[in-house]
């Protein structure tokens, strides 16, 4: 059968690789005999047994620290960072050893690790709900994933953990499709549309540096990761019943590497772009991908380019300026029709 | 201690002293690349410790790495080439003084950053634990990584794991310019383990054979698996904390103190004394040293320089299973 939920496609690449090669290993925060925060490692420590699935103390240096140290000597590690607001504490392990410490011996190891972690504004107030990608993609030596798919969690998952690099692996908490035990998490799944493709059963690997075109269009190219994929895919589908116009939505789906061509390839053709992401503006993923743009397509633009992403500030608390800050359908559509002149 | 071991642990301590020796010269006389954090003082620990050590164990080093280097039995001509920012380095000229290991005798690394190697240290020895491979790991640190919250949360997941893994807790007495007894509210940073449920030992850091039995200890204690040990080792470094840094926040009355009980004199007194070998032997091991450190230094002024754009291929290793187009980019 299919999965249908993020949540499940990931546990079966963890499940996958883990029966596929006994190197591959688990740790983290309340990832075992809780089964994780978010469910993720559902069965596995059941499964798989205390040595391979390994709760930890709160600890996130040593957490992604420790990751490093095994990867590097023989290992496979996945650690689980709970929120990815949590990455600050271990943030020298990430992105002053792990990322750097091939380039800085010279080639002589190798890095095979992924550190997991959930993003995105869930009602959580300002230390558990940010987008923090922009930081790890300032940080050569990390590949950096965000799925939107059940599909593409399960291919680019089992990609990451075969990769013999470090790799960041960002998993929206309103996409899982399971609620946390904690607490009340929402989902966002069963509102989400065609394009939210199943994981089938079978073993299959997605390419890093591969950028999907989730749906095809020739007036406006639209770039969007996780939520804002979706949001973006119904906001195309909203403009084109009731405007005519035909966004082509592209998700990145890894950051590093970036598929820059595909991004510039549509925007030749399209003549727009609207980029839209959940992490802040200032120097952000928005800020970035329109920068490519400008530089490498700037006389195929009909119009500026406009960008769709968090003001800078921390996310609110209240619901109802959490949602004023975060990227809606409403502000997407104004984007693109504000490009088309319409 | 056998006459063997005696012997080799005594050229490693000269080894040490020599190649810093030259370095100094070397910085003082001609345009070197970048800084460098001198060992001389500390040869006693590395030494002690790294005895004990199979080729396959791990260490992890520190921004003051030289020594653990050649304690652990890396060659001294890629080491004198990574100095040079040559591509006969054991880096390839992309670590330099700061970063200078070699992963084929078990180094994962020197860390630059006060106290980052030790959460990579204590990963390796679960790595080793999980693997059952009975390898050991030791982990080298100074008194002001004592302070760093990596210091904590590594030594408290080791004792809960019961990780085979040796913290050696190189105190010097002084991070960069601080005492650390002005920053630091325990005499003994080894009485700290007692909160990670594993034994704290203080050790004559000057002292080779203290270090040495210590050492035997604790790594029998790690392979058998019986968890981790730290070791403190009061010891102190002769040079200012980097190149030419005068260190003049310490008198040189405490400077000569130390001096008059110099890991390298204190053994060779001690070798001399017990019979296990005759003047000439260790002069005859200076010597050696010597031509081994001129040989390191004409190999590293022959050697290649880089290429501009060397570093590209040290970013990211090649994902052979998936290359995709955009790779060169990446």
């Amino acid at each position: 059968m299919p999965v249908k939920k993020i949540v499940d496609a990931l546990n079966q690449a963890l499940r996958e690789e883990m029966d596929r090669d006994e190197r591959v290993v688990l740790l983290g925060e309340d990832i075992g005999v809780f089964e994780g925060s978010y469910r993720v490692t559902e069965g596995l420590h059941a499964q798989f047994g205390e040595e391979r699935v390994r709760d930890t103390p709160i600890s996130e240096i040593a957490i992604i620290g420790a990751a490093l140290g095994a990867a590097l000597t023989g290992l496979r590690p996945v650690a689980e960072i709970q929120f990815n607001d949590f990455l600050a504490c271990g943030m020298d392990q990430l992105c002053n050893q792990a990322a750097k410490i091939r380039f800085m011996l010279g080639g002589q190891v190798t890095v095979p690790m992924v550190v997991r972690a959930p993003y995105g504004a869930t009602g959580r107030a300002a230390q558990h709900s940010q987008s923090l990608e922009a930081w790890f993609v300032h940080t050569p030596g990390l590949k950096v994933v965000m799925p939107s798919t059940p599909y593409d969690a399960k291919g680019l998952l089992k990609t990451a953990i075969r990769d013999d690099n470090p790799v960041l692996f960002l998993e929206h908490k309103l996409l899982y499709g399971a609620t946390s035990p904690g607490g009340k998490a929402q989902t966002a799944v069963q509102e989400l549309g065609e394009v939210f493709t199943p994981a089938p059963d079978e073993e299959y690997l997605l390419p890093f540096g591969a950028a999907d075109v989730k749906r095809p269009g020739s007036d406006v190219t639209v770039v969007a990761t996780g939520m804002m994929l979706h949001k973006s895919i119904k906001a195309a589908r909203e403009l084109a019943g009731a405007d005519g116009i035909e966004c082509e939505v592209i998700d990145p789906r890894t950051l590093v590497p970036l598929d820059r061509e595909t991004i510039i390839d549509s925007v030749k053709k399209t003549g727009r772009l609207v980029v839209v992401s959940e992490d802040v503006m200032s120097c952000g993923v928005t800020a970035e991908i329109s920068a490519l743009v400008a530089e490498h397509a700037l006389f195929y633009l009909d119009a500026p380019i406009r960008r769709v992403a968090v003001p800078d500030t921390p996310i609110p608390f209240a619901p109802v300026m959490e949602q004023a800050v975060i990227p809606q359908i409403g502000d997407i559509i104004e984007a693109v029709k504000s490009v088309v002149y319409r | 201690m056998e006459r063997e071991t005696a012997l080799l642990l005594y050229r490693r301590m000269v080894q040490i002293r020599k190649f810093e020796e030259k370095l100094y010269q070397l910085f003082l006389t001609r345009p070197m690349p970048g800084s460098m954090h001198q060992y001389n003082g500390q040869e006693a620990v590395a030494v002690g410790v790294c005895a004990h050590l199979n080729r396959d164990d791990f260490i992890t080093s520190t921004h003051r790495g030289h020594g653990h280097c050649i304690a652990k039995g890396a060659p001294i001509r890629a080491l004198m080439a990574e100095m040079f920012a040559k591509t006969t380095g054991c880096c390839r000229a992309m670590g330099g003084s700061m970063h200078i290991a070699d992963y084929s005798v078990g180094m994962l690394g020197a860390m630059g950053i006060v106290g980052s190697g030790m959460p990579v240290a204590v990963g390796a020895a679960w790595s080793s634990q999980y693997r059952r491979s009975g390898q050991v790991v030791a982990c080298f640190f100074g008194d002001g990584a004592a302070n760093e919250g990596a210091f904590h949360e590594a030594l408290n997941l080791a004792g809960v794991w019961k990780l085979p893994v040796v913290f050696v807790c190189e105190n010097n007495m002084y991070g960069f310019s601080t005492h650390y007894r002005r920053v630091t509210p325990v005499e003994n940073i080894a009485d700290r383990a007692a909160s990670y449920g594993m034994p704290g030992v203080v050790v004559d850091g000057m002292d080779l054979r203290a270090v040495f039995d210590e050492a035997a200890t604790a790594v029998d204690r790690a392979r058998k698996g019986e968890g981790a040990t730290l070791i403190e080792c009061k010891t102190y470094r002769y040079m200012g904390h980097s190149r030419f840094e005068k260190a003049a926040y310490r008198s040189s009355e405490e400077l000569d103190e130390w001096r008059k009980r110099d890991p390298l004199v204190l053994f060779r007194d001690f070798l001399l004394g017990s019979e296990l070998v005759d003047a000439g032997e260790l002069e005859g091991i200076d010597a050696d040293v010597d031509r081994e450190i001129e040989d390191a230094v004409d190999y590293a002024e022959n050697s290649p320089d880089p290429k501009p754009h060397d570093y590209r291929q040290y970013i990211f290793k090649v994902n052979d299973e998936f290359p995709t187009r955009h790779q060169k980019e990446s």
